[in-house]
């Protein structure tokens, strides 16, 4: 069965090819026999991390996934949810981090690329892109064409494919320096009759390779995705593949018409592990066989091998299940769009998994065996103690700087700081408002879409604060859910559903495995007391430099639902002499804040306490007062604490700003820089010009809520009076401060930065 | 009244130019398909804004030798109305239906805003319901749209208003700060010698509800519609 010309299978082969001794011996027992080089190839990508979930698949398990309107769950090519009127919502994140690290601009754009395709396969049309991404310090040059790099690769792609990218985050921190996250969210609209599922049915049916040709580009991407990020990682750049948006929005088109003609019964992307997981996966999931053979896919290049044709990952390819006798109305659909297919296999009752070339069998695999016998592992777990012993510590016990004296020169410090700072320079290379459904659009709590044809919207949003995941992964994982919750209640949204990208570092090592299972189980317990079920999502491992791992990052996204759209909510103050009110609770929590880390570069203490209970009790009186129609602006309170929350409410819409009178002198009893920038959870900063009514609604379901102050439209100082003191920060500064820090340092000529200083790790 | 969207391989703001003139104006609206040699006895002929191709020779440098031009610019030729918005301008500018080029950002970045725009001239068919010196707020969104013509080219068409939108701050000063993309003499749309070609940069079919930010846009429209109803 080995071709003419394969390499000889040893111990050596299988060690460059990712499997342990004991998978190999899986493997082996499992075909009762060596296998092939293109069976070694192909059991390679399925059982890479990136492919298998290895690690995590028993943890993930504990997450509820369940809810009436939740259509579809994890385990498909995205999740979906009902919204009503007979619509849905499809959405996944998903991860393109190695990639990024190692070529920002292709890498970054072909993880839009990718997680588009995984939604359009849904018969949903892309709506909405989002992305969350980290990066190191700004002041390093090598971040700084990191961090371009990367906006540039996430722009040209969604722009030119024209789906508007809306919301996201952006962290910058010393933890990522090395190994940037790069997560890219998308969310499509479908009619529920249009769901349809990657399943492969239909004994006869024929399989269908459509889009792009296949090359040798990104060949083990997924194997790439899944060890640590080294020294060598420069040299596996070829293992990147290439994005062509223009190829994508034909693609897009041509699928949704695919899925609507009805010729078709199941559609899978070509992602990661190309052809190779893609088929396996479809027929595993229809319980079928599939035969494929491997010299009817059209290729870029001649003498391409069987192996190579399996495992490329290039773009803008999917794999078709067509209905027998469709095939002719399925390649004229393609041809509309300039686009090829090509019949490459067929669905078989034989319970294998097979790949000719020709006539000639090259793998071969019982059943679903390729995916159903992938090991699972449930590695140590064991916190540091070097953690244990930075969250016992006191943050208050950290001496004041003297510049503190100056509660000024804090507040515009911590505006400054880039995790905090307005992002615009990186948004406005995004087309935002292309498809005109953008109601809010980056810079905003969360993003809000109407839905045409209804009255409803819904609101997006992705969050993370990987610095809390760190020092307390179960209450991290519970705040990463809780903030997002928040942030979409105060556009006017019910969170619905989350899908979530887990970044970690190296399972193997047992603190990483004890911050996952952690993370995950404050992740599951915050989603079921907030009636958010996990609709799918995206693991990525082995996060690693030399330098070690990043900070333990599960993104979560969220999506909520407005109901009217009168309901909508914008974060900034609206309107002169709206009374400003604090839901939720007065405290001061500097452990793990933006605060430490941006003034004193410490990173210690206990994050803040996230009770879940008060959580779901914020996120209900917020949305009964916004739907009373008593609210002009909501913000959630979070990096950087309360008076970071104030200044965003006056300064961050550079079309709408107020000046604010803050009375928090009756907070004595917690240290002024507590009060100001502590970072105590479930806290919402509301106006509203009845403020009675407000109150009534917080005091009804137990929630704390207190009048602290009025919106001065015409004002141009945020004065906040605290118990022994009162400061009066000029709005031109704190603007100065939000909105002028990031083009600044982006605008630094990369005088210092030789080609040494670009190349990645190698360098360090 | 029966407008017509072209719709190339690429074209992403077709679906929005169909939406503002049969939800907001209320009139019939078809989709030309690339391929086609037929307007379908469109009155009014869209070419929408995205990337034709790909982009990736020269904005609109492919799209202008599609079949469907050919009829798009014997449309022009008879003086009935074109409308062509960012990737549209850059082909009309391509084809020869509109003078000058669009080039690259000064900046090199893309720009996606909400920017003003002044009305210069309010005596076309494509402005007569606004003022003169009225500003406009109507969202940009490309890599490629610094507008660029020989001096003679510009100065003729200051002297003949063909000028008909420049960027603008909200008070209506022409600034090099209001500029979103280094266009000479801030110029984000003009007219054809003939008045029935118009070409812009910034989006008039984003701008066609409050709830989306803003609604300046639906005017462009409607005073096609006033000025055929005349």
């Amino acid at each position: 069965m080995p071709r003419p010309g394969d390499p000889a299978i040893t111990p050596a082969l299988i060690a460059e090819h990712g499997l342990t001794r004991q998978e190999y011996e899986r493997l082996f027992a499992m075909l009762g026999r060596t296998p092939t080089f293109t069976e070694l190839g192909i059991v390679s990508a399925l059982w890479s991390e990136h492919c298998s979930y290895k690690h995590s698949r028993p943890v993930l398990k504990t997450l509820p996934t369940e809810a009436p309107y939740v259509l579809q769950g994890p385990g498909e090519n995205a999740g979906v949810i009902s919204i009503g009127d007979g619509l849905a919502v499809a959405f996944k994140i998903e991860s393109h981090n190695h990639p990024s690290a190692v070529e920002p601009y292709q890498g970054a754009a072909t993880g839009v690329g990718g997680i588009l395709r995984d939604v359009f396969t849904m018969g949903a049309r892309p709506i909405a892109m989002l992305n969350s991404l980290r990066f190191g310090s700004l002041e390093s040059s090598r971040v700084r064409y990191l961090f371009s790099g990367v906006v540039r690769g996430i722009g040209d792609y969604g722009n030119c494919v024209g789906i508007p990218t809306v919301a996201g985050e952006i962290v910058f921190d010393p933890a990522y320096e090395y190994n940037p996250l790069v997560n890219a969210m998308c969310v499509g609209l479908l009619h529920e009759d249009d769901l349809i599922r990657a399943k492969a049915e239909g004994i006869g049916n024929p399989i269908i390779a459509v889009g792009a040709r296949t090359g040798r580009d990104g060949i083990h991407g997924a194997s790439f995705a899944s060890e640590d990020l080294s020294e060598a990682s420069d040299a596996k750049r070829p293992r990147i593949q290439v994005g062509d948006p223009f190829t994508e929005k034909l693609l897009l088109e041509a699928s949704l018409e695919l899925i609507k003609s009805g010729h078709i019964v199941a559609i899978q992307d070509m992602g990661a592990a190309g052809l190779t997981s893609s088929s396996a996966e479809m027929a595993e999931r229809g319980d079928v066989g599939v035969t494929i053979d491997v010299s009817k896919v059209p290729t870029r290049e001649s003498g391409m091998s069987p192996y190579e044709i399996l495992l490329s990952e290039s773009q803008e390819r999917m794999l078709v299940v067509a209905k027998r006798g469709h095939e002719e109305a399925v390649r004229e659909i393609l041809e509309k769009w300039d686009l090829t297919a090509a019949v490459i296999g067929e669905v078989i009752a034989e319970p294998v998994y097979r790949v000719t070339e020709g006539t000639k069998v090259v793998a071969e695999f019982p059943g679903s065996r390729l995916v159903t016998d992938c090991p699972s592992y449930s590695p140590d777990a064991r916190e540091s103690d070097a953690i244990r012993t930075l969250r016992a510590a006191d943050p208050l016990a950290v001496p004041e700087r003297s510049e503190e004296n100056d509660p000024i020169w804090t507040l515009e410090k911590l505006l400054s700081a880039p995790t905090i700072a307005s992002k615009s320079w990186a948004y406005r290379q995004y087309d935002s408002t292309v498809r005109t459904n953008t109601v809010i659009g980056p810079g905003g709590d969360a993003a809000v879409l109407r839905i045409r044809g209804t009255n409803k919207a819904i609101a997006v949003k992705t969050d993370c604060n990987g610095r809390y995941v760190y020092l307390d992964p179960r209450v991290g994982g519970r705040i990463a859910v809780a903030e997002a919750a928040r942030n979409v209640a105060c556009t006017g949204a019910r969170p619905m559903a989350i899908t979530n990208c887990l970044n970690f570092g190296n399972p193997t090592r047992p603190e990483v495995f004890f911050q996952f299972k952690e993370a995950v189980a404050g992740m599951g317990e915050a989603c079921r007391a907030l009636g958010t079920p996990v609709t799918g999502g995206n693991v990525s491992l082995y996060n690693e430099s030399p330098s070690g791992a990043v900070y333990p990052t599960p993104v979560i996204g969220m999506v909520g639902l407005i109901e009217d759209l009168s309901h909508v909510t914008r974060a900034t103050f609206q309107h002169d002499g709206d009374a400003v009110l604090l839901l939720g609770e007065m405290g001061g929590e500097l452990g793990g804040s933006e605060y430490l880390a941006t003034i004193h570069e410490a990173v210690l203490g206990a994050p803040p306490r996230c009770d879940l209970d008060l959580e779901k009790k914020v996120i209900d009186s917020l949305l009964e007062a916004i739907r009373a129609g008593l609210v002009s602006s909501a913000h959630d309170c979070s990096d950087g604490g309360l008076a970071i929350a104030l200044a965003e409410c006056c300064v961050a819409d550079l079309e709408c700003q107020s000046g604010a009178e803050i009375d928090l002198s009756t907070w004595g009893a917690i240290p002024n820089r507590g009060v100001l920038f502590g970072e105590t959870q479930g806290r919402i900063v509301i106006s509203s010009s009845t403020p009675e009514r407000v109150l009534e609604i917080a005091a009804k379901a137990g929630v704390p809520c207190a009048r602290i102050g009025t919106v001065q439209r015409t004002s141009d100082t945020l004065a906040i009076r605290l118990a022994d003191s009162e400061m009066k920060a000029p709005l031109g500064r704190l603007r100065h401060a939000y909105h002028d820090t990031i083009p600044s340092i982006m605008s630094r000529t990369p005088e210092h930065t030789t080609f040494d200083e670009l190349a990645p790790v190698a360098a360090h | 009244m029966k407008f017509g969207i072209v719709t190339f391989p690429g074209s992403n703001c077709d679906y929005d130019a169909y939406h503002a003139v049969t939800e907001i104006l209320g009139e019939e609206a078809v989709y030309l398909w690339h391929k086609d040699h037929d307007l379908r006895g469109s009155d009014v002929i869209i070419l929408p804004g995205g990337f034709s191709y790909g982009d990736y020779l020269r904005a609109g440098a492919i799209a202008r030798f599609s079949p469907i031009m050919q009829e798009v610019v014997a449309h022009a030729s008879s003086g009935a109305p074109v409308i062509c918005i960012c990737n549209g301008f850059q082909i009309a500018c391509e084809a020869g239906l509109l003078p000058g080029a669009l080039m690259r950002n000064s900046h090199l970045q893309f720009v996606s805003a909400q920017v003003r725009v002044r009305v210069e001239n309010s005596g076309t068919i494509f402005t007569n319901l606004y003022e003169t010196n009225e500003v406009l707020r109507i969202p940009v969104a490309h890599g490629e749209g610094r507008y660029v013509a020989s001096d003679d080219v510009l100065d003729a068409l200051e002297n003949d208003a063909r000028v008909i939108f420049r960027y603008a701050d909200a008070k209506g000063n022409i600034s090099a700060d209001a500029n979103p993309n280094g266009s000479e003499r801030n110029i984000a749309g003009i007219i054809s010698e003939g008045g029935n070609v118009l070409g812009m940069m910034p989006h008039p079919e984003r701008a066609c509800s409050p709830l989306v930010g803003s609604s300046d846009g639906v005017r462009l429209f409607e005073s096609i519609l006033a000025r055929v109803a005349a």
